[in-house]
């Protein structure tokens, strides 16, 4: 479904060329929950960034259900680390954002999705009576209007408190569950890599690079507190500690 | 399960009420102290401490004020003073939001027309007027172009100046859910950059006001600013306070008026109003 061939990326520096992402190889099946995590500087979030089409400057081939990937659209939905909701707009017209809700195809989506989010009776409300989780939950609601055939989301709950992260963890597996989009989840966090992802893309800096895949087989819920869970933790790390630099984020999570 | 109902807004109403109290009462300290400027004004004129030709007593202002009301003078002279400064605010304020967007679009267009535009601005209505009526006579036409030379550069710059400071992360969203062209425009930019928009509104109504003044003093038979000047070489120091309060009213009922709008146009804005707002 979602196909990355020889990806090489560099950035250019003025102390020359510096590799950001050196011959990436990944294949993800429709419907599949893939994390990706590593430390800072291990390109995975221009890695994201290329799937979805908003950095198109690299060499190598990213398709997506049999065509090339040359530019952002809406069959790729994406969260950022924040929000990034209008500000001037409520919930409901910042998930329906360009589409009308007067269409009321349009209005039923809107209204069923801020119900899978769980945010029935903030519709009117504006960003700014939001708190930090509520406001993530929007921007997936916009993302997920679209119909998405991948969902990538680069860091989203980095910035929210264990609580709300571990409560949108939830939200988003519930999501996921229903709906049967393909995910590509962006995180440093072990635990979240572990308990969201079916397979565990372990990446590397310097050049970044995909050091191991590691199939979480799980069944869902999964609970973190169980041997097995930890026991997978336990190898995931393990690949880190390899490297001489552990900037890992670990039991940052719950 | 709702995380982050904590943070919506739950105002205690005690407190609201405090406040509330808490401008009354400052206001009504601001009008004892005008009252009190006032009644000493008063009180001094009608000892004959104060020249009455330089600074005529408030009850001699407030008489005249009635009888060029009655009279029906001061609605004319207002009528043709709102008009003049309407027309002109019209044209130079749309215009200048025009440009502003056109200039703000493009960097191309910024340094093709920008240098030149703001070596416009600079140039006081004073130089400018008697160029003004040498080449569009005394008529209406100078008068409401130089007005619309004032309420120009205001919009222009804060237009030009909001689009530039949209959130470029906005952008990208906009560019993930597939807008169109046009939709950047009226779904992004626009709305991003209303506030800057409506600070230049404001402030090209004040100058437009400002304008009226210069265009009708150069010559005219009609408008508050003739009224002023006519009084003047009469030495009717009343007639020309009346005019003044009558400028000073206007101008703080067409910017009361812009706000409101504002207020209600931005109501998602989330910015600091300030020690004692509510």
């Amino acid at each position: 479904m979602l196909k990355i061939d020889k990806l090489n990326k560099t950035f250019a520096a003025p102390t020359g060329d510096v590799i950001a992402l050196d011959n990436i190889q990944l294949q993800v099946k429709k419907g599949e929950f893939i994390t990706i995590i590593g430390p800072s500087g291990c390109g995975k979030s221009t890695l994201l960034k290329i799937v979805a089409g908003l950095d198109t400057d690299y060499t190598g081939a990213v398709v997506l259900n049999g065509k090339p990937v040359d530019g952002p659209s809406i069959e790729k939905g994406f969260i950022f680390q924040e929000p990034r909701l209008f500000p001037w707009l409520t919930v409901e017209k910042n998930i329906a954002a360009n589409l009308s809700l007067k269409d009321p195809i349009i209005r039923t989506r809107v209204t069923e999705l801020i119900e899978l989010v769980r945010l029935t009776g903030f519709e009117k409300s504006y960003p700014r009576e939001l708190s930090g989780g509520m406001a993530q939950r929007v921007a997936i609601a916009r993302a997920l209007l679209r119909n998405p055939d991948v969902l990538l989301l680069d860091e989203p709950f980095g910035a929210l408190d264990a609580f709300t992260r571990a409560h949108l963890q939830e939200v988003l597996l519930d999501i996921w569950q229903t709906n049967r989009t393909t995910m590509l989840f962006v995180t440093h966090d072990l635990d979240e890599a572990v308990f969201l992802g079916q397979r565990v893309i372990i990446m590397n800096p310097r050049p970044g690079h995909i050091r191991s895949v590691q199939p979480i087989d799980l069944p869902f819920p999964r609970k973190r507190s169980s041997s097995s869970f930890q026991e997978l933790r336990h190898k995931v790390l393990s690949e880190f500690e390899k490297v001489e630099e552990p900037t890992i984020d670990v039991g940052a999570g719950i | 399960m709702q995380v982050g109902i904590e943070k919506s807004v739950v105002t205690p109403l005690i407190k609201k009420k405090s406040r509330v109290k808490n401008r009354g009462l400052s206001i009504q300290v601001s009008n004892a102290l005008l009252s009190i400027l006032l009644i000493i004004w008063e009180v001094a004129g009608a000892l004959g401490k104060l020249n009455p030709i330089l600074l005529p007593r408030p009850s001699t202002i407030i008489r005249e004020f009635v009888s060029l009301t009655a009279s029906g003078e001061l609605a004319m002279h207002l009528g043709v003073s709102t008009w003049r400064a309407l027309l002109g605010f019209l044209l130079g304020g749309g215009l200048g939001l025009a440009a502003g967007i056109w200039v703000g679009f493009s960097y191309k267009t910024e340094r093709l027309l920008d240098p030149s535009l703001q070596m416009l601005r600079t140039l006081p209505h004073l130089a400018i007027a008697p160029l003004f009526i040498l080449w569009f006579g005394f008529g209406e036409a100078s008068k409401i172009l130089l007005i619309a030379k004032g309420c120009f550069f205001p919009l222009y710059v804060n237009t030009f100046l909001g689009i530039r400071s949209v959130d470029g992360k906005l952008f990208d969203v906009g560019r993930v859910l597939q807008f169109s062209h046009w939709q950047m425009i009226t779904k992004l930019i626009v709305p991003a950059s209303l506030p800057n928009i409506f600070l230049g509104i404001r402030l090209s109504i004040s100058v437009a006001w400002l304008g009226l003044v210069v265009a009708e003093m150069m010559g005219s038979s009609t408008g508050i600013g003739f009224l002023i000047n006519d009084a003047r070489s009469f030495s009717l120091t009343s007639v020309v306070f009346v005019g003044i309060i009558v400028f000073a009213i206007v101008g703080k009922l067409s910017d009361s008026l812009v706000k409101l709008i504002e207020r209600r146009m931005l109501r998602w804005q989330d910015s600091y109003k300030g020690e004692g707002s509510s």
